[in-house]
């Protein structure tokens, strides 16, 4: 049945969004024409019940609503990925920023060029001309 | 139990040989609440290794401050991160000190000998090798029990695959980086998926490496907070979905 292969595909291709970057500018613009798309089909679908029944039936799924409960389905599983992707690369830069901030503090803890560590640290009792 | 000789001149090899010895030696000790053991560890590393370079990420107890009166220098995550940032913060500030050359990655509960990282630094050193593994199952001595072996044989098997090293312990926190393999080191897993990621960086460097056979003290404190079987699960989830 066709409803099996689109399905089988879309949580494959989401599958792949979630182990790639979605940063770039294509990716964006193509998550956002979806997202439009949607929202057209949503509104269409409300209208038009009866259409939503007939594009079900050419897909071989026997209702409009289930139709629409598999697209739920997808659209929850992409947005996992989107939510999933986006919470990694919020991490990531609050990585970096404590990371620059405890090397900071670590920097202006070494009084002097060349003693490892804050004055008062065992760690200082080195010759090292370096 | 490490203790102090003067002279180093006659000292046999795996003794430990004075802080001359290893005044260009830092070792990077990731530290999370572990303030129940964190200064005698600290304490005894410093016998042989002067500097000690702590990573406290995020501790809500006094981790930090233990830390830091055993002798350690201590940098200080605001907020926890996990393992594998304070791993890569300590090898930023300790790769940058003026005078060390070598780096040795430390864990914080105990579980590591002073006396494994000193001979991994001395076999660095005789054959001019970059990176030294410890491993626990080149010899016989650390005794895991059979559920943890078989979930390290299978992280063995995992490492192996995707960084083309052929290692016999991935997951060991004990290894010897010298400053030129630790400038090709730079982990973007924070949490425990570090330790393939720092083999697969470490591999890319094309440096030479060894492994060096270490004993790891299974104490009742280190296996009450240890690696489980669930934690594997997200190891795994953590490299795939990056």
């Amino acid at each position: 049945m066709l409803i099996e292969i689109v399905l089988v595909v879309a949580i494959g291709v989401v599958t792949v969004l979630l182990t790639r970057s979605t940063a770039n500018a294509r990716h964006q613009a193509i998550r956002r024409l979806l997202l439009v798309g949607f929202v057209v089909v949503a509104v269409v679908s409300v209208l038009y019940p009866a259409w939503l029944t007939y594009v079900a039936k050419a897909m071989g799924v026997g209702r409009g609503t289930d139709l629409l409960l598999y697209a739920l389905v997808i659209a929850f599983v992409s947005y996992i990925a989107t939510s999933h992707r986006r919470a990694n690369l919020l991490s990531r830069k609050i990585t970096l920023l404590a990371r620059e901030l405890s090397l900071a503090e670590a920097r202006l803890a070494r009084p002097e060029d060349g003693a490892p560590g804050s004055g008062d640290t065992a760690a200082d009792r080195r010759d090292d001309p370096a | 139990m490490v203790t102090m000789h003067e002279s180093d001149a006659v000292a046999p090899r795996r003794a430990p040989l004075g802080k001359a010895r290893y005044d260009d030696v830092c070792l990077v000790v990731p530290l999370y609440n572990e303030g129940a053991v964190i200064g005698q560890v600290v304490k005894d590393a410093m016998v042989t290794f002067p500097h000690v370079v702590c990573i406290d990420d995020g501790s809500s107890d006094d981790s930090g401050e233990q830390a830091r009166e055993a002798g350690a220098v201590v940098l200080r995550h605001a907020v926890n991160l996990g393992q594998g940032a304070a791993l890569q913060t300590g090898i930023e500030y300790a790769r940058s000190l003026p005078g060390i050359h070598y780096l040795v990655t430390f864990d914080a509960d105990g579980q590591h000998q002073v006396d494994d990282a000193a001979a991994m630094v001395d076999l660095a050193r005789q054959e001019d090798v970059a990176i030294v593994f410890g491993s626990r199952f080149l010899d016989s001595r650390t005794r895991p029990g059979l559920l943890k072996r078989l979930v390290l044989g299978t992280a063995v098997w995992f490492t192996n695959k995707s960084t083309g090293l052929r290692l016999t312990d991935a997951h060991n926190g004990l290894r010897v980086v010298r400053v030129d393999a630790a400038r090709g080191v730079n982990l973007q897993q924070d949490r425990m998926a570090h330790a393939s990621e720092i083999v697969l960086q470490l591999g890319r460097t094309r440096l030479p490496w060894r492994e060096y056979p270490v004993h790891l003290l299974y104490t009742d404190y280190s296996r009450s907070k240890g690696q489980s079987l669930w934690n594997s699960v997200n190891i795994l989830v953590d490299l795939v979905f990056k």
